[in-house]
């Protein structure tokens, strides 16, 4: 067997030590405000007190006087370059709607001003200075509200581009269908309901934070916590009207992203402020701020209307999603698409329909966020599918079996529907599901909790729910990476690559499968992501992309390195190449001689046809694997309080191979664990004004160690046949299934179903008043 | 001039104070604005490893001990450090010579994106001072003010328990 298809692994696959673990964990690492830059200037922005407001003046005299105040700049000191800020390939298909500094307030919390000063409280007296004459206009909040004829245009500007329908506020738009037969023809039940989600935010504890300066040979540095460095120089260089090859982006350690950070926010800012002054300038967000004027998770409105028939066989779904994308339309089609093209192949009706529109509000903007839409779709879909199990009176495990797709199956919206475009055909290549429902059962003791929580009477009630879901491994034929590998004379490899590890570890993961290929330990290989100036191209970190696409790239480019060590080994030994093996830090030949890595590249160096061992791959996917989960939760409802507590959740997901176990249950308990707050607790409120009531960790509240209830990550091995070594995805999947498999629970608990996260027991008590009064339930509408 | 309880009496000059101060076994002396918060003189003064999340106190980055006792350098004046004795991060180890709560954390892959583990690997230092065989239930009441949200907190938890055993097992040798 070839090294590329091996199985039987000596570092992949093995729970490998976090390469950088050690130096954080000593508080040694740097992230990007972990640096003393001599004359650091403090950047602040001024934001919008107004959802809508159209502004006729700013006089920035006086706050340009004020001592310590090095510049002042709005929309006029800046080129009126309309943009995205979503960190995506290029073109981005998301409407250029934004400027730096913008020239209308959209929402509570948009950025009119920015000021760099000697200190911070002179950056602050400026900003108390800076008089805008803003003529406040009427704003929309709600989603549906927004395009009805009639109401607030929120985008009325001649110069955006890629905006479908700007006087109804959307923002994206897609349909699809396809149909086998009538509509509804062969269903034997139908069920139509609304679902509504929650605005909620990503909460990485570093928050955005931008350095930039000039170097001495006169380049715009940007030293930033992004998750995409190469997108972050083209959209900077773009907005800014600077030659991209005089802009070099580092990406230093990375206190999390969960796709905040895919986002371009505050670099162009921080960038035009180091040009006016010529000075260093950092913009470090405060927690308040990263609440109001960063990213949010978009909330959907979605209808689901759906057929099975009485066997099981599901034979209609009609999925309409109103995406809300706040003031811009940051990631409108991408996120707005995902909820159906991650869902909708998750189970294989003959009629599908898709109707989607995102949509401009007064409120947040919206960015990319682990799950990425299908954390949305999966909440009603998984929803739905627990009430037509109930409906032709399955178990709801039995009817998920009957339906959910098989290795060796396609589905027609892989093709129709891809991330902003239309997808790429595809077979399922490996599927753990049905492992990951076995396994979890058995594990979380679904037939026994079962049995004990049968005739409860009491207060407090329990109840067990279930959620199964897929997603995707990068986006196919788009999403590309680069990794160059290069040799040492002590045998040691120079791994450079674009790929963004944020704290998820793929810095390691990339690690090991070069160590892999080499024949060497992680230890030998010295990672350096990512910086624009030194390391290949890659998209970046989103859309679960990096194990699957960078891991491929770092695989070809170390099997081109392989090569060459092989050929100048197999000279030393006196064999032929084929016969030679590298393992152990040596190359082995047939006859069982063997010699050092370093005697290899000091011949190469020194000795005989000198030259550098390095190899350099680009990798683009045909396929987008989705790894395949399920969930199970336990609840107790006090009915009385209507408190919702999780007694018990287990996750088992298939990710293929694990590169690094350790690692991909750790990504799989994060995603969980934010899962859960998101459907118990998280949710950013406002009011009635749309500013922003709880923007901070107090009052928005994400789970502590002592709120977490016990959960437990299971992998479920497969083998992908086009992931590196056999690898999907992780890192995503995991947060789309509290919100549907505890509104399960709670229903097996109470009776009553829950069609609004966050379930708190506000909600569970109007429900349980509701179905006292027997009223029939209503959803988000 | 201020005066600090027991702990002498505060010098100003030219609008800023002197304090002196143990940061991890070494004395020193600072001169800090009257309004400065500690995690910004930390910070400024080289001790990195205090990370800001919040600014509010209620994210735990900046956890730092102070006289052995867990506490948030954003909701402290700098001032309020004078007389007292303070470990942050880069007291406890290095990546050359790691203390065994750091080994731990490392070993059990409880960190992520590492910005919050300073402070939690200092909140475990604190708990196993006190509680050298904690449980769970303690261990999670330890940390509760550090908020992770990256691993969940399933394998932090491991490594506080882990770390309390290889501590206990250094001390039997």
């Amino acid at each position: 067997m070839s090294v590329s298809d091996k199985r039987d692994f000596t570092v992949v696959n093995h729970r490998v030590e976090k390469i950088d673990a050690l130096a954080l964990a000593c508080g040694t690492a740097q992230f990007t405000d972990d640096v003393d830059i001599r004359g650091l200037l403090v950047g602040r922005i001024l934001f919008s007190p107004h959802a809508h407001a159209r502004i006729r003046k700013i006089d920035t005299a006086a706050a340009k006087k004020v001592p310590g105040v090095l510049a002042v700049l709005t929309h006029e000191d800046l080129p009126r370059v309309r943009h995205t800020t979503a960190g995506q390939g290029y073109p981005e298909p998301s409407p250029y709607d934004t400027l730096v500094l913008s020239e209308k307030a959209r929402y509570v919390g948009d950025r009119i001003a920015a000021v760099a000063a000697e200190t911070a409280e002179a950056a602050e007296e400026a900003l108390s200075k800076i008089k805008v004459d803003y003529k406040v206009l009427p704003a929309v909040f709600d989603t549906m509200e927004a395009i009805q004829k009639g109401a607030p245009v929120i985008h009325d500007e001649d110069d955006s581009k890629n905006i479908p329908d700007a006087a109804r506020n959307i923002c994206a738009k897609f349909d699809f269908e396809v149909k086998e037969s009538e509509w509804f023809s062969e269903a034997d039940v139908v069920i139509d309901q609304w679902y509504k989600t929650q605005w909620a935010q990503h909460c990485a504890l570093e928050p955005h934070v931008t350095i930039t300066y000039i170097d001495g040979d006169g380049r715009l540095v940007i030293r930033t916590s992004t998750q995409v460095p190469f997108h972050c120089r083209r959209i900077t260089a773009r907005v800014l009207q600077r030659p991209l090859k005089s802009i070099r982006v580092i990406k230093p350690r990375i206190g999390g992203g969960f796709g905040s950070k895919q986002e371009v926010l505050l670099e162009p800012v921080c960038a035009a402020l180091t040009l006016a002054t010529r000075r260093p300038v950092k913009f470090e967000l405060s927690r308040k701020e990263t609440f109001v004027s960063s990213r949010t998770r978009h909330p959907f409105v979605i209808r689901l209307k759906t057929g099975a028939r009485k066997d099981g066989i599901i034979t209609d779904a009609h999925m309409e999603v109103y995406c809300d994308n706040g003031a811009y339309g940051a990631h409108s089609l991408t996120v707005m698409m995902c909820s159906g093209s991650h869902t909708l192949p998750m189970y294989q009706a003959k009629n599908s329909r898709f109707i989607g529109r995102s949509v401009y509000t007064n409120l947040p903007v919206g960015g990319a966020y682990r799950g990425f839409g299908a954390t949305q779709g999966f909440f009603a879909w998984e929803s739905q599918m627990d009430m037509m199990a109930e409906k032709i009176g399955m178990d709801p495990l039995d009817f998920r079996r009957k339906n959910y797709i098989r290795s060796g199956e396609g589905s027609p919206v892989f093709k129709a529907m891809g991330e902003g475009r239309e997808g790429i055909e595809q077979k399922i290549g490996s599927c753990g599901m049905d492992e990951c429902i076995v396994k979890g059962m058995e594990a979380f003791g679904w037939h026994e909790k079962k049995q004990r929580n049968r005739n409860q009477t009491g207060v407090k009630r329990r109840g067990l729910g279930c959620a199964c879901l897929m997603q995707g491994s990068g986006i196919p034929e788009v999403d590309m990476a680069a990794a160059s590998i290069k040799m040492n004379e002590d045998g040691s490899f120079n791994l450079h690559m674009g790929a963004t590890d944020l704290g998820t570890g793929s810095d390691t993961v990339l690690a090991q499968i070069a160590a892999e290929v080499l024949g060497v330990t992680v230890k030998d290989i010295i990672v350096l992501s990512s910086d624009t100036d030194l390391t290949p191209f890659d998209v970046g970190a989103y859309a679960s992309s990096t194990t699957f696409i960078s891991g491929n790239a770092v695989k070809k480019a170390a099997l081109h390195a392989r090569e060459q060590i092989v050929k100048v080994a197999a000279r030393i030994l006196d064999e032929e190449p084929e016969g030679v093996d590298l393992r152990d830090g040596k190359a082995v030949g047939k006859s069982g001689r063997s010699c050092a890595l370093s005697e290899v590249a000091n011949t190469a160096f020194y000795y005989h046809d000198q030259h550098q061992i390095m190899g350099v791959a680009s990798h683009t996917a045909a396929s987008s694997p989705p790894p395949f989960a399920a969930h199970f939760a336990e609840v107790e409802v006090d009915i009385e309080t209507g408190q919702v507590t999780v007694l018990g959740y287990v996750s088992t997901v298939d990710c293929g191979t694990a590169i690094n176990p350790t690692l991909a249950e750790g990504q799989n308990d994060g995603a969980v664990l934010n899962g859960l707050s998101f459907a118990l607790t998280e949710e950013m409120r406002f009011n009635s004004a749309g500013a922003m009531v709880n923007s901070s960790f107090r009052n928005y509240k994400i789970y502590s160690a002592g709120d977490a209830p016990p959960f437990k990550t299971i992998l479920i091995p497969t083998y992908e046949p086009d992931g590196p070594f056999g690898a999907k995805s992780v890192s995503e999947i995991g947060i789309n299934g509290p919100q549907p498999a505890i509104a399960n629970a709670v229903y097996d608990a109470i009776g009553v179903r829950l069609f609004s996260p966050p379930f708190t027991p506000e909600k569970v008590l109007a429900a349980l008043e509701a179905k006292k009064e027997g009223k029939v339930l209503a959803g988000a509408r | 001039m201020a005066k600090t309880k027991g702990r002498g009496v505060l010098k100003t000059v030219e609008g800023r104070i002197s304090i002196r101060l143990d940061i991890n076994g070494k004395d020193q002396a600072w001169k800090v604005e009257p309004g400065e918060y500690l995690l910004d003189a930390l910070r400024r003064e080289g001790y990195k490893g205090a990370k800001r999340g919040c600014d509010n106190g209620d994210c735990g980055t900046c956890t730092i001990l102070v006289d052995g006792k867990p506490a948030l350098a954003c909701m402290m004046f700098a001032a309020q450090a004078h007389g007292r004795r303070l470990t942050t991060i880069e007291g406890l180890g290095t990546t050359d010579r790691p203390h065994p709560i750091q080994q731990a954390f490392v070993e059990t892959g409880a960190v992520q994106c590492g910005f919050c583990i300073p402070g939690m690997v200092l909140a475990t230092k604190a708990l196993l001072d006190e509680d050298p065989d904690p449980d769970e239930k303690a261990v999670r009441r330890a940390l509760d003010g550090n908020l992770c949200r990256c691993t969940g907190y399933v394998k932090q938890v491991e490594a506080a328990l882990l770390a309390a055993k290889k501590l206990q097992g250094g001390k039997a040798s």
